[in-house]
This record gives structure tokens, sequence and C-alpha cells, in this order.
């Protein structure tokens, strides 16, 4: 069991190298397309955690 | 004789042609028509029950839509070789690829959850227990996935989609008025006028036509397959068949319910296929074995989709041409997503809505991040050569992509508050 998690801990890892660039042109609009993601993720997740809260109280 | 010589030479032509179709066709169909599946039979029973043939209009407006989206995974997979989780991860790096994959898995293992409840409950209406449904069901999809070939995959999953034509015979027998078909349904009309219910189904019926695990799948479909270059154009055809047939089916589910339940307020098939069994016996029959149908092929597409992109990441073989000994993790990930999707079901008082209305909201954070990722990636030149986006994709894609992310992110928003569009 340890041995397993150990070596999906190392896969993980592996898999992290393996791609720690991104490979496609970091062009202006690609990275304005990707901050634009980040926000709209942002604004989606405040919206779930405020639905979230709302219900418990 | 020139002429009969010249008749033969094209006869001769078509029937290659066709026959090269049957041979290339096969993910377009199959992610088209697994697109109408248990959830999209219940919104489209819903729509007609609702507003009658009235939008009609509307889904014929979402086959471009489709088109354009899926036939970007069938460039993109045919050229880099690579899956869409593939590809996420190469392109924008390890966050947005964990991102994305988690998402999809998490997504995908959700929305199986549906396709069991309208399999179950589209079984139940003949008296068949839940879990003989669930052990049939996992029993039949690991018998065709075992089998280690792609292509017997391929056509027992296109012998599932031609069963998804059932509708068409059912919508025949409830006998609707041509005409009013014509004048309330081909002509643009928002009944009622845009009211906040309206809205809500038209985004549903969006949200059922795009899904994430739909790019996934195909594109992991068309490396598995393994379609080159050369053979996009047919995979671009065999796209187009797909969005034409998953609206067709739509469309008559659409005369079906807004035939015969017009005004009657639908939850989910299942009911509407009991209710139509009080009319007209074996239009009832006929919708149950759809629902149950659309829910299989839900079920054999999305459980794929979630094992491909786990391949494509981890590393390990991928492929259906590959044996269970050859690709065992592959089929372990497989048989876990169906089997514990499947369990969960039978789980007295689980909250089968609630995942239900998840589903949807996850799919609104999975679904703009990937509809972006696709569109980014077709104009990498670097990699897609040729293949590159032209101005005119990038015009239409962008412009469907937009629409998307604006319509179904207001769909998931009305989800999680309700009272806001109403």
């Amino acid at each position: 069991m340890t041995n397993t998690l150990k070596n999906f801990t190392r896969k993980i890892r592996e898999i992290n190298q393996r791609y720690s660039k991104p490979h496609i042109e970091m062009s202006p609009g690609v990275k304005i397309a990707l901050l634009s993601l980040r926000v709209y993720l942002l604004f989606l997740v405040s919206l779930m955690v405020y639905k979230f809260i709302t219900l418990l109280s | 004789m020139n002429f009969f010589s010249k008749l033969y030479y094209l006869l001769r032509k078509w029937i290659k042609a066709v026959q090269l179709y049957f041979v290339l066709a096969g993910p377009g169909l199959v992610v088209m028509i697994a697109d109408n599946d248990a959830g999209g039979i219940t919104t489209y029973a819903a729509t007609g029950a609702k507003y009658g043939y009235n939008l009609i209009w509307f889904l014929l407006i979402l086959i471009p839509v489709a088109y354009y989206v899926q036939e970007m995974t069938v460039r993109l997979g045919a050229v880099t070789k690579r899956g869409h989780a593939e590809a996420i991860f190469d392109g924008f790096g390890a966050f947005w690829g964990w991102f994305s994959l988690i998402d999809l898995i998490f997504l995908d293992w959700l929305t199986l959850v549906t396709e069991f409840v309208g399999m179950t409950s589209a079984l139940g209406i003949f008296g068949i227990p839940g879990w003989l449904t669930v052990l049939g069901v996992v029993a039949l999809m690991g018998m065709i996935v075992i089998n280690g070939r792609y292509w017997t995959w391929e056509k027992i999953a296109m012998l599932f989609c031609a069963l998804n034509l059932i509708y068409i015979p059912g919508a025949f027998m409830v006998h609707p008025a041509v005409s009013d078909i014509l004048k309330n349904g081909l002509i643009p009309n928002l009944p009622g006028g845009l009211n906040g219910e309206l809205f809500f189904i038209l985004m549903a019926n969006i949200g059922t036509t795009i899904a994430p695990w739909m790019l996934f799948f195909q594109q992991s479909s068309v490396v598995d397959k393994g379609l080159r270059e050369k053979d996009i154009p047919w995979g671009k055809f065999d796209t187009l068949l797909g969005s034409i047939l998953t609206v067709v089916v739509a469309i008559f589910i659409v005369i079906v319910t807004g035939t015969v339940l017009k005004g009657v307020n639908i939850d989910d098939a299942a009911q509407a296929a009991e209710q139509l069994m009080h009319t007209n016996h074996w239009v009832g029959t006929f919708m149950a074995i759809g629902l149950f149908d659309a829910g299989l092929l839900g079920a054999i597409c999305i459980s794929l989709a979630s094992s491909w992109a786990f391949g494509e990441i981890f590393g390990w073989a991928h492929s259906l041409n590959q044996k269970i000994k050859e690709a065992r993790w592959f089929y372990a990930s497989y048989f876990f997503t169906l089997i514990t999707a499947g369990l969960v079901v039978l789980i007295p008082g689980a909250p089968l809505v609630l995942i239900t209305l998840f589903v949807q909201v996850i799919a609104v954070t999975l679904l703009p991040a990937a509809l972006v990722f696709l569109i980014l990636l077709l104009n990498d030149k670097k990699h897609m050569g040729e293949y590159c986006n032209t101005l005119w994709d990038n015009m239409v894609g962008g412009f469907i992509v937009l629409s998307i992310v604006i319509l179904s992110s207001l769909y998931g928003i009305s989800v999680l508050f309700p009272d806001l569009f109403r």
C-alpha cells in the first residue's frame, strides 16, 4: 500500500516535471485568454462558496 | 458506350467512397448521438411538453453549433495524435492540465451516475429492478470493451446509436399535424416572450448539445481509431452527419411530447414515458427503450473519455486495441468508474436530484476552459501546420464558443440561484 502510494506520488511529480512549461506560444492573446479564464473560474468558485454558505445558514 | 462507361466509373467511385466512409465513420456519429444521453432526452421531452413544436427552429440552430465545436477535435486529434487531456497538459502546462483532468474525471463520474438513473428508471417501467439493470449494464459494457479491438467496440456502439432512432417511428405513431410543425416549429419565435422559464429551457438545450466530455471523447477516439490528416474530410463529414442526426432525434422527441403531452409538466423522461403509455402503449414503450439506450450510449462514451484521459497523462497503455493484460490500468479505471457510479444509484436515499443539479454546475466550470483551450490549440501553427484555424474558423468558432460560455454560465448560475431569472 505504501509502495503504491509512493509510486503514485513519484508519477505525479514526473508528470508535473514533464509538463512544467507550456509548449504553446504565449502570445498576448493567449495570455489574455488564460487570465480571463482564471478570473472567470474565480468568480464561479466564489458563487459556489456563497451558495454553500447561504445553504448552511 | 462512352456514356455507360462513364456512368459505371462514377458508380464505382461512389461505392468506393461509401465503403471508405464506413471504414472511417464512427467517432463523430457515436459522440453526437451519445450526446442525446439520459439528461438530454429529459430536456427535449420537457421542451416539447412545455412549448409544443415552437422551439424546433432553435434545435436546428444547434446543428452548426455542435458541428463547428466537434470538428475542431477531429483536426486536433488527427494532426497531433494526442487526446484532449494530453494536448492541454502539453500546451498550457501542469496547472491547467490538472484542473481539466480532475474536473473532467469528477464531472464524468457524476454524469455517469445520471446515466444510471436514466437507465434504471427506464427499465423500472417494465418492472426490472435497479440492481439487475446496473448488473446487466456493467456486464454488457464489460463484454463490449474486453474483446480488445477498437473497431468492434465502435461498431457495437453504432448499433446502439441506430436504436436511438426509435423516437422517429414513435413520432409518426402519434400522428402530429405536419402543418402545425411547419407553421409553429420552423419560424423562429419565442413562445410567451423571453421570460425566465423559456431562457432556462433554451440554456438547458444548449447545455445538453455541447458537453465537456464530448471534446475529450472525440479527440481520444480519433487518436485510438488512428485517423490521419488525409482522413480529416471524412472525419468532418462523420461529425456533420452525427450533428444532423442528434438534432433530428431531438426534434422527433419534441414532436412526440409536443403532440401528446403539451401542457404537462415533465420532470424526467421516464415520467414522460409512463404518461405516454396511458395514451399510446407503444409510443411510451419506445420512449422508455430510447431512454435506456440513451443512458447506455452516454455511459459507454463517458466512462471511456475518463479512462482515455487518465491513460494519456499517466502514460499507461490506453487503447481499446489492447487486451486487459496489456492495458490493466486503463480497463481498471474504466470498470472502477462504471461500477462505483452504478452502485450510487442503488444506495437508498442517495441525493440523485442534487447530483443531477451538480453535474450542470460542474460542467460550467469545465466547458468554457475546454472550449477556450480548443480554440487556442487550433491556432497553434507550430503543431497544427496547414490544419490551423483560418480567420473564418476563428470567427465562427470564436462566436460559438463565446455564446456557449455566456449561456452555459448563465445556466449554471440559474441552477445555483433558481429565482434569479424567474
